[in-house]
């Protein structure tokens, strides 16, 4: 049973398959682009989608985990929903993967899987899986349509809980029947759900209470997160900051909402954090937690994390507050709205001399920045740290503000999250809380699908790249000019780190004793294959790759013992920090 | 602690398993669990019995209000409600035994639904305790089988008749908005 009357919101009524009623559908909501891999159950679909060309570009992938990292990078980058098409049994499960990464980090996607038709459901049909059921706790939501007479109203709901509140992953499975079958089509233009109502508004009194304990506080942090991102919230986080003089952490999925060149920025915090991160929140007296959800990774041991500071807790869903740790000042609402609303509180106050009243806090952090800055040593090696820092460098100089930085999981993703300087949202994707390593890659052709005209760099290790290495070939077909730069340790970087600190060196299993030749499998591919193995290579390797209108693997030949510096293990305090 | 949670859902297939994983996959405890149209057939009520700390009791009302199809979250624990369990159960009933059965169904204000030559299926209705003292009680005699339905509770009416029970369950979507709305604020 549906709640409301599909033909609530009008419209012409028109006899259509279901086939054609999910195509009208992704019009309606302005698609114009989808990711999926075809297959017996989604038969039909696809044979509409042919008729609809010119308006729905589909892309093919090569395997669907692809399909939806691409329409998660391409969600991601752009803001809007990604939509991806997969068959039934083994297209629905490969797609897995993807929509458990999209629901870790709140990218609204909308997954449409082939269902076997609807009188052989639960018959162990062919290339049947129960995908409900198995996606029920990685989608915010997710549908089986039985009567195709549903589908309009279906996809709209889809959609509207894709992207409002805490966005996420929507799956809605298709029976091959039900897509056959017609019926009257009209799309309802607006929607009520009476259990959903996420509430966007913070509580006055809340916010009231927030600005007077920031007001008051004499060591200030905002820890700002993914959600500032999610929300297109940077430009009142950077206002709020700057007008009070507030020094910012990031998590690795805030990065890019306030400006690494600004001199409150302390960087990344947590499990990698900068040292200075990490020493300010724990010796802050007023934490306020922006779009950000304490992960374990951020707060290491809970007990010891910011034991000094009054806590502030801006976020749009209710269950990330007070989960890991107990906050003073919850304010439930969507991060745009109250950091809007607190804006306009401080407006009312009277002035003060904000930077004057931090001085010594902000002296005190810069005292711990050049205590231990980030650092590495070089040698007559490649350091991984030193191809990072160069392809920063670079695309800034040819690019400017046009890039998108994708990463895989593991080393790389900490590198680049340590020594890449993101300045603006949306310009890093990366798997924060899944870590789904080989998500890197494809989700960098969804952002190149998305934003043509920038250029995309996939920051990769060797076995993350190897995991969706196959979409190599999608890249080239669509002419997607994608780069990877692929750190090469010959080895699982990140485990063999691990071994090293806490399995006295014994390196089980991490060692790749055979590797592919990247630079003739890019090439077998169709795309461009560069390496280098000198420090001196790194430079000319990266330039060449940013002039070449193609996909390009660069394979950089690195280090293999480079450790991720600082680090706190795993459950200790943040203050316990193994440095270079 | 020990919390009486009332859910109102949309009646839809896969909302017990959306519940029940819930619990399951996030290591919440569920110590019974009943489900049941209400007037309104789009709607189903769930009585949840848990244990938890605050902490605990306060992500579960969360993560449950979290789910699209859940309609409204009441955590009756703490307010003034009614909570009854019924339970069947087949007593031996031999002829020294027969009525001393029959004695304790009086005294428990139960039923005989159903007799044989060798035994008595009895109804006993009650709070966990009242059904508890029963079982004991029987036991020495020969329980043979035994089944319960788990705890069903509802919340009582104010005594100056304002906002009785069927008011609320006909409120209900604007109850949702406000209920919802409270549970987030703070």
């Amino acid at each position: 049973m549906l709640n409301t009357d599909p033909r609530a919101g009008g419209g012409k009524i028109l006899k259509k398959t279901g086939a054609e009623i999910f195509i009208e559908c992704l019009k309606m909501e302005g698609v114009d682009t989808i990711f999926g891999f075809p297959g017996g159950a989604v038969l039909s679909l696809y044979d509409s989608l042919l008729k609809y060309t010119e308006e729905i570009r589909h892309i093919l992938v090569r395997h669907e985990q692809g399909a939806v990292h691409a329409a998660d990078g391409y969600a991601r980058s752009s803001g809007k929903v990604g939509v991806c098409l997969v068959t039934s049994g083994p297209g629905a499960t490969n797609a897995v993967t993807g929509i458990a990464t999209a629901y870790m980090d709140s990218v609204p996607l909308l997954v449409f899987t082939g269902q076997v038709p609807t009188m052989l459901i639960g018959n162990d049909a062919f290339q049947e899986a129960d995908i409900v059921g198995i996606t029920r706790p990685c989608t915010k939501h997710n549908y089986l349509v039985k009567d195709v007479k549903d589908l309009a109203l279906v996809i709209k709901q889809a959609f509207h809980l894709a992207r409002t509140g805490r966005p996420g992953p929507i799956l809605v499975d298709l029976p091959k029947d039900v897509v056959a079958d017609t019926a009257e089509f009209s799309y309802p233009s607006k929607i009520k759900m009476r259990s959903y109502n996420p509430t966007y508004q913070g509580h006055p009194g809340q916010i009231k209470r927030a600005v007077k304990l920031i007001a008051k506080a004499k060591k200030p942090l905002i820890y700002a997160g993914g959600g500032v991102i999610l929300s297109n919230a940077s430009k009142e986080l950077t206002a709020l900051a700057q007008k009070l003089a507030i020094p910012v952490t990031n998590t690795l999925m805030g990065l890019g909402s306030f400006p690494g060149t600004s001199p409150l920025f302390l960087g990344m915090l947590g499990m990698h954090g900068t040292f200075q991160a990490n020493m300010a929140v724990t010796h802050c007296d007023a934490l306020i937690a922006v779009g950000a959800r304490f992960d374990d990774r951020v707060t290491g041991k809970v007990e010891k994390f910011s034991p000094h500071s009054q806590k502030i807790h801006i976020d749009i869903d209710p269950t990330s507050i007070s989960k890991n740790v107990q906050v003073d000042i919850p304010i439930v609402g969507d991060a745009k709205s109250v950091l809007k609303s607190m804006l306009k509180v401080i407006e009312e106050e009277p002035a003060q001399d904000w930077p004057r009243m931090r001085a010594e806090w902000l002296k005190q952090i810069t005292e711990w920045a050049q205590t231990s800055p980030l650092n590495y040593k070089s040698g007559s090696s490649i350091k991984p740290q030193f191809v990072i820092k160069k392809i920063n460098e670079i695309t800034r100089e040819i690019n400017g503000d046009e890039f998108i930085i994708t990463t895989e999981v593991g080393q790389n993703q900490m590198w680049t999250a340590q020594f890449f300087t993101f300045t603006r949202p949306r310009t890093l994707i990366t798997s924060g809380g899944l870590g789904t390593m080989g998500y890197g890659f494809p989700a960098a052709i969804g952002a190149q699908v998305a934003h043509p005209g920038k250029t995309v760099i996939d920051i990769a290790g060797d076995g993350s790249f190897q995991m969706n290495i196959q979409e190599l070939a999608t890249a080239v077909q669509y002419k997607l000019p994608v780069k990877v730069a692929v750190l090469n340790n010959h080895c699982l970087g990140m485990v063999r780190q691990w071994q090293q600190l806490f399995c006295d060196q014994r390196y089980s299993h991490t060692i790749f004793e055979v590797m592919p030749d990247f630079v003739k499998l890019a090439e077998a591919y169709g795309a461009v294959g560069l390496r280098a193995t000198r420090p001196g290579e790194v430079e000319p390797v990266i330039r060449e790759a940013l002039s070449i209108r193609r996909p390009v693997v660069m394979d950089f030949v690195v280090d293999r013992d480079e450790c991720v510096y600082p680090m706190v293990p795993a459950g200790a305090a943040l203050t316990e920090m193994l440095l270079v | 602690m020990r919390h009486v949670i009332s859910v109102l859902v949309d009646n839809e297939p896969g909302v017990l398993s959306r519940i029940s994983g819930l619990f399951s996959g996030r290591g919440f405890n569920i110590e019974s669990l009943n489900v049941a149209e209400t007037l309104d057939s789009s709607i189903s009520r769930m009585t949840l019995v848990t244990r938890g700390n605050d902490q605990i009791i306060e992500q579960i009302i969360k993560q449950l209000n979290k789910l699209v199809n859940v309609i409204k979250v009441l955590d009756l624990t703490g307010s003034d409600y009614v909570e009854r369990e019924m339970a069947l159960i087949k007593v031996t009933a031999e002829a020294t035994s027969r009525a001393e059965v029959l004695r304790m169904v009086d005294i428990f204000r139960g039923r005989v639904v159903d007799v044989s030559l060798k035994s008595y299926t009895l109804e006993i209705t009650g709070d966990e305790k009242k059904i508890q003292a029963a079982i004991d009680l029987l036991t020495p005699i020969g329980i043979m089988e035994i089944v319960r339905t788990g705890k069903v509770a509802i919340a009582r009416a104010k005594k100056d008749g304002a906002n009785s029970g069927e008011a609320r369950e006909k409120d209900i979507e604007h109850q949702a908005t406000v209920k919802k709305r409270n549970t987030f604020a703070l």
